[in-house]
């Protein structure tokens, strides 16, 4: 394996998952002390929104169209199977090779078996999503193949440049600034030793490398944004190019793809395709769209392989609230206008994806028993940011507290009751009956007047004392609201 | 016009000043407000932190309370967002068709959508010569959708200078026990929405929620800021005479 997989742990599309995963909360404290990370963060999310905002607002019928990609998205889950089965037939008939995963192992296993059948020591890979998810160079590596990204935020990703943005298509290297890209690109060993910072001298650089690598590949791995049906045509939509040409170059391509990109038609394709670079990185159109149908002789590829993998996406389709979460076409927009990513990255919600929508289909199919998944959920301030952008309308806060409510209905199984809930049972039966409440409100101001100096709460006890870490709370006047009403001279109403 | 007050279970024991705000706002208008003495919380926490059963036990107790009333509004736009928004998501999860039908029922408003809309009302005679800043929480935002109202009652208020929040849209950080849970990220997140509060130079800064206010003004208070925090009603309630603040 070439370089980097291992520069502190932070190549996120490929990484390792040798650990459990930490709590989101952990991990996230991990996140907040990267300066560099958060300063990336900030400029990625303040220009993808910019870009978004415009590239939505730009067109009359965008709130038609996110419910025309909605209901797409919808009816083909509703009938996935059959959609899978045509374009089982479709890739086939045209001269295609389909193999089924049903999990990451079995993905990252064929995958693996596909390319030691060609012989080939070496790989270029280009958009591939569920790298990350299956644990694809990690798995290539072990079987002795040398991986080569060929997209420019991978590289310099590899080159120790920290994270790629979430976005698909990912903007080249987006939240760089050029005297960092320099430092980087320098370090490609067919570099020039004097190479300037300036915008063209860094894409030739980076070009001239990734161009070796690609002409001289012999066998690519690649992902699908889209698979219509119909015809078995395979999309790719990209920044730069690379993908164009690791789909075009080499004689044997391996596309893996979750079955959940599967669309119907090219008109449903249509739709999506004006909704995704919209929503993603605020493109009319990605510079690079490609569309390949199996083989066609002395032309392209001579081998054609579809991995298409499950890894949990049907157990989701029997969630009947969770399966809108499948509508997904990972544009990331999401992402890039949640607050809580914004500070945080990819790295807390795992190897699943990030942002809301990671949030949510993490813990939809991995369960929520393990603390790390049970978290996952909970990440976030149900802000409601990322219903507004969703191009297909997912309900993410819905879904979160959805999947809220399956974590408390889970521990509620156990034989012994959290703290947290043996506190919300007994808050709820403090407010179930008027006496308890008052009684409450009254010990509770009593209890605050003695916590608080000069009218403010700086340390509270307990699970509390988060809230007081960073933040006063004011201390209740003697009272409250029902004794002024009380007393209140002509206290009309109900008393 | 009769209003019964929901004061929400946060303001009754932390703000009371906002339950006085209110009323007094209210009957300086010409209407008489009740105190279904018989409320207590509507179940937000609960809800959103996933607890739906013991949710579902306080939207019931909710209902019943308020089901009689005409008009119900509330100085939370988070405790309104609940009752009209997510009532029914928490019948349907806990398969409770009647309380579904009765969450249908309730009249429940939040403030400025009480004034700007049932009442027709922008100017309500209030007087308070600050520099002010107006935080949009979120669920008066995305939820709600009050769009420019707590905005039009501002600008009616005489001596007041409204002066703009930058990147008011975005969250500050509070989300219930999300400020708890993940209290690091909450944290930075209110640290953003602080600096952004203090560069506007304002001496006050309102907002439709005393939750949010909380989480900004704890902030704020900690850090010595400078900025105080009040709830758009008192603002409103305000007339520069004693009296209007409400106090016995």
């Amino acid at each position: 394996m070439t370089g980097g997989s291992s520069a502190g742990g932070r190549d996120s599309s490929a990484g390792p998952v040798p650990l459990p995963m930490p709590k989101f909360a952990a991990a996230a404290r991990t996140a907040l002390a990267d300066t560099g990370l958060r300063r990336d963060l900030r400029a990625d999310a303040a220009a993808l929104r910019r870009r978004r905002e415009a590239a939505a607002g730009e067109l009359g019928d965008w709130q038609e169209l996110r419910e025309a990609g909605r209901a797409i998205r919808d009816e083909t889950l509703l009938n996935l199977d059959a959609y899978l089965e045509r374009l089982e037939k479709s890739v086939t008939e045209a001269g295609g090779a389909v193999h089924w995963a049903a999990d990451a192992a079995e993905a990252a296993r064929l995958v693996t078996g596909l390319v030691r059948a060609t012989g080939q020591g070496e790989v270029v890979t280009a958009a591939v999503p569920a790298a990350r998810e299956i644990g694809l160079h990690d798995a290539l590596a072990e079987a002795g193949v040398t991986v080569h990204p060929t997209d420019l935020a991978e590289l310099v990703a590899r080159l120790g440049g920290g994270r790629r943005p979430a976005a698909r298509p990912a903007p080249p290297a987006f939240h760089r600034d050029r005297a960092r890209l320099r430092e980087l690109l320098a370090r490609l060993p067919d570099a020039p030793p004097d190479l300037p910072d300036d915008p063209a001298a860094l894409a030739a650089a980076a070009r001239d490398h990734l161009r070796r690598r690609l002409l001289s590949a012999r066998v690519a791995v690649c992902g699908a944004d889209f698979m219509v049906a119909d015809t078995g045509t395979l999309v790719l939509l990209e920044s730069e190019g690379n993908g164009r040409a690791a789909v075009t170059v080499p004689d044997t391509l391996i596309c893996v793809a979750g079955i959940d990109a599967v669309v119907p038609t090219w008109s449903d394709l249509e739709v999506l395709l004006q909704l995704l670079p919209r929503s993603a990185t605020g493109d009319r159109m990605s510079p690079a769209v490609s569309t390949w149908t199996g083989v066609t002789p002395g032309d392209g590829p001579r081998e054609l392989h579809l991995v298409l993998l499950d890894n949990g996406r049907t157990a989701v389709l029997a969630d009947e609230a969770g399966r809108a979460a499948l509508r997904c076409v990972r544009c990331s927009a999401c992402a890039h206008v949640c607050p809580v990513y914004e500070r945080t990255g990819d790295e807390p919600y795992g190897p699943r994806g990030g942002g809301p929508i990671g949030a949510v289909v993490t813990p939809l199919v991995e369960g929520v028993e393990s603390a790390a998944h049970a978290s996952l959920p909970y990440a976030s301030t149900l802000c409601g940011a990322c219903a507004d952008v969703c191009p297909v309308k997912i309900d993410i806060p819905g879904l979160l507290v959805h999947l809220r409510g399956a974590v408390v209905e889970s521990r509620r199984r156990r034989p012994v009751p959290t703290p947290e809930l043996v506190m919300m049972r007994s808050a709820a039966w403090t407010m179930g009956e008027q006496g308890r409440y008052e009684a409450a409100l009254r010990s509770g101001a009593r209890w605050a007047r003695l916590l608080s100096r000069g009218g403010r709460i700086r340390r509270l006890p307990g699970l509390l004392g988060k809230w007081t870490e960073a933040r006063d709370l004011p201390a209740p006047p003697a009272g409250g609201f029902r004794g002024w009403w009380r007393a209140r001279p002509r206290s009309g109403g109900a008393r | 016009m009769r209003v019964a007050l929901f004061v929400a279970c946060f303001n009754d024991a932390l703000f009371p000043g906002t339950g006085r705000a209110v009323t007094v706002l209210l009957e300086r208008l010409g209407h008489e407000v009740v105190f279904p003495p018989g409320q207590t919380c509507c179940g937000q926490m609960h809800w959103t932190t996933g607890y739906q059963r013991e949710a579902a036990d306080l939207a019931r107790r909710f209902a019943d309370v308020f089901g009689g009333h005409d008009a119900v509004v509330t100085p939370s736009a988070s405790c309104a967002a609940t009752v009209r928004a997510a009532y029914a998501r928490i019948a349907r999860a806990v398969g409770d068709a009647e309380l579904e039908r009765a969450a249908d029922g309730l009249a429940v408003h939040e403030l400025s959508e009480f004034l700007v809309d049932v009442l027709g009302v922008t100017d309500v005679g209030a007087y308070f010569p600050h520099r002010v800043a107006y935080h949009p929480t979120c669920h008066s935002l995305r939820t709600l959708r009050l769009g420019d109202r707590p905005l039009r009652l501002l600008r009616a208020v005489r001596g007041l200078e409204l002066v703009e929040l930058p990147a008011a849209e975005e969250c500050c950080g509070f989300g219930g026990t999300f400020a708890l849970k993940n209290a690091d990220v909450s944290v930075a997140m209110v640290a953003d929405k602080v600096r952004h509060v203090r560069g506007t130079c304002a001496d006050v800064l309102c907002a439709a929620d005393n939750g949010c206010l909380a989480h900004i003004g704890g902030a704020l208070s900690r850090l010595r800021g400078g900025v105080r925090v009040m709830h758009l009603a008192e603002i409103l309630a305000a007339t520069g005479a004693p009296a209007a603040a409400g106090r016995p």
